[in-house]
């Protein structure tokens, strides 16, 4: 709560007649810590409970680095491809007609809607042992990564959306008339355009991916070292009494997922800063 | 420690705490999810009688681990049930429920049920003891006992069958690890592993007579088998320290052995524990039936069975669940 005092108590003159804004950070910074830093920080307090020796004991299992493992590495191709088809599916929304669009848009944003384990079930039903289609994917890394793909479906599409609107056709038509290809075009122009709005939703995409509990706790397997993902095990951990392990193991995920969207974070205002000098 | 719990649970706890006021009184009862159809029979045939009249309640239901949790952590439970021992013992810890709470002729236990295999339509795969379930080719189901507290009454199942038939200690830990090289999935509930196995998934589940009942009464096609050497499931109830303190919450608690509420269990396919009553009830009392506490066997009660078995580090089930995954 530092940093919200010290945004209060900031000399009047630097805010000239700006009382408004001041108000307005102060509410967001006391939003903020109610909602999401307090928890964030007792979590953390909670994981070292025990010392730090047991932190990093729990946190270092052999089951719990191999969950980490499946988990960033399945989250990581889970925004990889989000990336490519995400960006596909605005592309077609915003730039192709055809009958029944506006039903399609509308049906993007319900993965988020549906609760992840109604999600998890049919998921199961459809390409599980018994599935209509004969696939079954159910119980490996394939099928979790099938579920991570449906709750993370709307990230990128919604991100890369609006830009695609707002994007100039001038420049694709002048480029047109120079003798570009689409090819050409596509990698010059647009891709350049949306590359940062993509990244966000990339990260996302990841960072949903790291933490999906519901959606692929029956699918996955759970079996530890195979199937288990970080969040599964957690779970785990913590119905058989162990919460510090539990809460360190939080911990080393939430590290590493900052850690992963700082990164994307820089690397974006990077790019913009670079396509604009 | 507690604000972590507090942080977990905010939503359940949130959820349990919507209790109204009125002449009767007001029960908190916080229990397992599976019986929540035979407790919601019961309070209404409750609430009928005299000691009834008027009373409130307020019901919770969820996974026996997390419903305890939640009372620990300040949930509002006069009345607690939950799917077995150690969960009650973790609020007697807290002291929140008194040591003395399974005093009653009872022992607290207010239904039974049995370990049971559920098969496929006409037993293709002709399960029929535990030795079966170790053959090549077949896969159980079972849920992961880390996940599942009630899990942790299949694996006592297993390893209590083979002490029974003259195994060592040694013998029937080698067992388990055969047994868990069989099972392909380990679901994180005794129903997300019944959704899954009727799904397709599996040769054999493990799981209590009561779900396999309730499968077939959901038109699952499936069959069931009592192994001639089994564990006794036993769930129990509790009055909290809050719940002692309330006569409708005590009279509430009394009437759970009343042949009404016993009856309303057996109808959900629970072996009701007063004998008048299991009487009407045709369950097969299968000839090796033993306990968590039967001491010859290795079972030593929950919880030095939890510790040695199921702790989450050095328990055997912690390093089976290394061996067969890596």
């Amino acid at each position: 709560m530092a940093s919200n005092a010290a945004v209060l108590e900031r000399p009047a003159g630097v805010v000239s007649g700006r009382a408004g804004g001041t108000v307005a950070k102060g509410m967001a910074m006391g939003y903020l810590s109610v909602v999401v830093l307090l928890p964030l920080a007792a979590l953390i307090w909670g994981s070292r409970a025990d010392g730090l020796d047991s932190f990093w004991h729990q946190a270092t299992r052999p089951e719990a680095l191999a969950a980490l493992k499946l988990t960033l590495g399945v989250a990581a191709v889970c925004a990889l491809v989000n990336a490519v088809t995400g960006t596909a599916i605005a592309w077609v929304l915003v730039r192709d007609r055809f009958p029944g669009k506006g039903t399609v848009d509308a049906v993007i944003d319900l993965p988020f809607a549906l609760p992840t384990i109604v999600a998890g079930l049919t998921l199961l039903a459809l390409y599980g042992p018994g599935g209509p289609f004969g696939v079954d994917v159910a119980f490996t890394r394939l099928g979790l990564l099938l579920a991570l793909l449906f709750v993370t479906l709307p990230f990128v599409v919604r991100a890369v959306q609006p830009v695609l609107l707002e994007l100039d056709t001038e420049m694709e038509e002048a480029a047109s008339s120079l003798g570009a290809g689409s090819i050409a075009i596509f990698r010059r122009i647009v891709f350049p355009n949306l590359l940062p709005a993509i990244l966000s939703g990339v990260a996302l995409a990841f960072a949903r991916a790291v933490g999906e509990f519901g959606a692929v706790v029956l699918i996955s397997g759970n079996i530890p070292f195979k199937t288990e993902v970080s969040s599964v095990y957690i779970f785990g951990q913590l119905q058989s009494g162990n919460g510090t392990g539990a809460a360190a193991v939080s911990v080393v995920l939430l590290a590493i997922s900052l850690g992963v969207l700082l990164l994307i974070g820089a690397f974006r205002r990077w790019r913009t800063k670079h396509d604009y000098a | 420690m507690r604000v972590i719990w507090i942080a977990f649970l905010g939503v359940a706890v949130l959820a349990g705490s919507a209790a109204g006021a009125s002449k009767g009184g007001s029960i908190d009862l916080v229990a397992y999810s599976t019986p929540k159809d035979a407790y919601g029979k019961i309070i209404s045939s409750f609430q009928k009688t005299q000691a009834g009249n008027g009373v409130d309640f307020s019901q919770s239901y969820g996974a026996s681990g997390d419903q305890a949790r939640a009372v620990a952590a300040g949930q509002d439970a006069d009345l607690v049930a939950l799917s077995l021992d150690p969960d009650v013992s973790l609020l007697v810890g807290k002291g929140l429920v008194p040591k003395k709470w399974n005093s009653n002729s009872h022992r607290g236990i207010v239904s039974d049920s049995v370990v049971v295999f559920v098969v496929r339509d006409g037993n293709p795969k002709k399960i029929r003891g535990w030795g079966d379930l170790v053959r090549s080719g077949v896969q159980v189901i079972t849920p992961n006992p880390f996940t599942s507290g009630g899990a942790r009454w299949n694996v006592m199942a297993a390893y209590g069958a083979q002490r029974r038939a003259g195994k060592t200690d040694k013998q029937a830990i080698a067992y388990l690890y055969r047994l868990f090289k069989h099972v392909p999935v380990q679901p994180d509930s005794a129903r997300a592993a019944l959704q899954i196995f009727a799904q397709g998934k599996g040769d054999v589940l493990l799981t209590y007579e009561n779900e396999a009942i309730y499968a077939e009464k959901k038109g699952v096609h499936t069959e069931y088998r009592t192994p001639k050497a089994t564990l006794l499931i036993e769930t129990p109830v509790a009055l909290t320290k809050s719940g002692l303190s309330k006569p409708a919450a005590k009279a509430f608690y009394k009437y759970l052995w009343s042949s009404t509420a016993q009856k309303a269990f057996a109808d959900q396919g629970y072996r009701p524990v007063v004998k008048s009553v299991s009487k009407g009830y045709h369950f097969f009392r299968p000839p090796g039936l033993f306990t968590i506490g039967s001491a010859k066997y290795g079972l030593t009660g929950w919880t030095k069975v939890n510790k040695r078995f199921f702790h989450p580090e050095k328990g055997i089930m912690a390093k089976i669940e290394r061996s067969v995954g890596q």
